[in-house]
């Protein structure tokens, strides 16, 4: 990756550093840990759909997982957090290779609806496979993090642990986007016979493309098991997997840097809608429309073209 | 001369149609050779099947000696067949340089892990890529034009810059779908000189043409393909006298 991209790095890197500075109370760090946990998902989200232009509409599904898979481990059997949370990427890794390798053959509308379904199928088993999960009420008294005998216990100790975690991920992403493996998966995009014909082995390629978005919803179900100490099978479903790619699309799924911003901003706006209580979703809506409407390719490369739209219509 | 790509008794039907019947024939390294036939002949399926994107349904193809039937095109790619598209199938949504990139795919190994940690040997290879992909522009002069989006080039140069992809691949014969078709006079003048420059880097080149002249006047020998056989062949000087092909295809 070039210059450009390690610039931007450095800069997120001293914001993320620096916000707790200027943005102080529990409340608001814990937005902002939710903040990082979302962006881990659409990042993930971004290289599978943006970049390869697979679909998937049940991503929550293996954040559901990560989540489920170290908070069952620790309470239940007593696991140590950090072999639970390799535990949990494993077991999304399985998941996605048992469900990646048919559901991929799919191309489209029908991948999207066979990843739906999966997603649901994940739901109905959280919420059926009660002496695990707990069922419907969900698994309570998750333990919190413990790093070298430092409690992870407040938000303000959890967003230094959980945005670094998105940095390092985004270096890795970055990094996979600016090589061989990442122009294989736009190539796929732009012509899957083509990319073919060059040498690009479709199936592999997009079985190690979902694996590994697979791998980042995982550990941000982790984080946000231990963070919450709480999981439910209502912070799964269809609803939320919906919202991930919202994020996405309202960002700019495209674009890696414009998934953390649609998760940053999509992650703020439920606490601004407050006042419009039951009506947010048609906010959510209206907001999304927009987006299609006027800037397709996302927020994040969209609102720089409509300025300089705007701004040459004035002098012109 | 070694025998580099051998079809024998070739046939696919698309249910109740033979769209290749029997056809045979070979193309021997460093040679030029040129398809010629009016639509639906069966070019461009003939193609798709050498490449192994449709099944074969009858007879066997070799490519050195070794056989290929049914392979998929990414093996087949990696063991030296290259080609471009009757219709452009650049990948648009990347520049001019990444597309030659691709071409590289087959010819490196750098996994997701070893790119995503940027390991030694992945920038070493990316490095390679980087200059062979800029050295392949430049023997199309699109090297000025390296990082512009690839969907932005005039028809001819998207065409030439298709074929400079397949040449990334570093391939032994390279299959070429009506690459003059839809250009102007100097742009199949450049794309002829390209040609020349990759038969004397020692590639084949087999290529489907309608515009049966131009065809048969880069071509050293000639075939005439109609409904999925090969009707007529020989050297193409001789093609270009026969007097079926000066009526059917040169309009005298």
């Amino acid at each position: 990756m070039g210059k450009r991209n390690y610039l931007k790095l450095l800069w997120l890197s001293l914001i993320v550093l620096t916000a707790p500075l200027f943005i102080k109370g529990d409340y608001y760090l814990s937005v902002l840990v939710f903040m990082g946990i979302n962006s881990l998902v659409v990042m993930g989200l971004s290289l599978l759909m943006g970049y390869a232009g697979q679909i998937s509409l049940g991503h929550a599904a293996f954040y559901g997982i990560g989540a489920y898979a170290t908070g069952i481990l620790t309470t239940q059997y007593h696991f140590s957090i950090y072999s639970a949370f390799l535990i949990g990427i494993a077991l999304s890794v399985i998941v996605a290779v048992i469900i990646g390798i048919p559901a991929l053959r799919l191309k489209g509308h029908y991948l999207a609806v066979a990843t739906l379904g999966i997603g649901e199928i994940v739901y109905i088993i959280f919420n059926e496979l009660m002496e695990l999960t707990g069922g419907p009420s969900g698994l309570s008294n998750i333990p919190i993090f413990h790093i070298g005998g430092i409690p992870f216990n407040t938000s303000f100790r959890m967003y230094y642990l959980v945005w670094p975690v998105v940095i390092l991920l985004l270096w890795f992403s970055l990094n996979i986007i600016h090589s061989r493996v990442g122009r294989a998966l736009r190539a796929m995009h732009g012509s899957e016979v083509a990319a073919n014909a060059m040498g690009v082995n479709l199936s592999v390629l997009k079985i190690h493309i979902f694996i590994l978005s697979a791998i980042y919803a995982s550990i941000a179900g982790s984080l946000y098991a231990h963070f919450v100490t709480f999981v439910a099978p209502s912070n799964f479903g269809l609803m939320v997997s919906v919202l991930f790619l919202m994020m996405g699309v309202i960002g700019g799924i495209q674009n890696i840097w414009g998934s953390i911003v649609g998760a940053v901003l999509l992650t703020a706006l439920p606490e601004s809608l407050r006042v419009f209580q039951e009506y947010d979703i048609l906010v959510y809506g209206a907001i999304l429309l927009a987006i299609l409407l006027f800037m397709p390719e996302g927020l994040l490369e969209g609102t720089p073209r409509l300025i300089k739209k705007a701004t040459s219509r004035r002098k012109g | 001369m070694a025998c580099l790509l051998s079809v024998k008794n070739l046939g696919k039907a698309f249910g109740g149609l033979m769209a290749i019947y029997d056809l045979s024939f070979d193309v021997s390294t460093g040679q030029i050779k040129a398809l010629i036939g009016p639509n639906g002949a069966g070019k461009t399926t003939l193609f798709n099947l050498i490449t192994g994107v449709y099944p074969i349904s009858q007879g066997q193809i070799l490519f050195e000696g070794k056989k290929v039937n049914n392979l998929p095109p990414y093996l087949i790619a990696n063991l030296g067949v290259s080609r471009t598209f009757q219709t452009v199938e650049l990948f648009g949504n990347m520049t001019v340089l990444e597309n030659v990139m691709v071409g590289r795919h087959t010819r490196t190994g750098s996994g997701m892990i070893s790119c995503g940690f940027r390991m030694p040997w992945m920038k070493k290879e990316e490095n390679e890529i980087y200059t062979e992909s800029m050295r392949i522009l430049a023997l199309g002069s699109l090297d000025a034009k390296a990082d512009m989006p690839s969907a932005s080039l005039p028809l001819g140069e998207q065409k030439i810059l298709e074929v400079l992809r397949a040449l990334a691949t570093k391939p032994k014969l390279i299959l070429l779908d009506e690459p003059a078709a839809g250009l102007n006079e100097s742009e199949t003048l450049k794309m002829c000189d390209l040609f020349y420059a990759i038969r004397e880097s020692g590639v084949t080149i087999l290529l489907i043409e309608q515009n049966a002249k131009a065809a048969l006047q880069i071509a050293a020998y000639g075939y005439v393909l109609e409904t999925g056989s090969i009707v007529l062949e020989g050297p193409a000087q001789q093609l270009l006298k026969d007097p079926k092909v000066q009526h059917a295809y040169l309009g005298k």
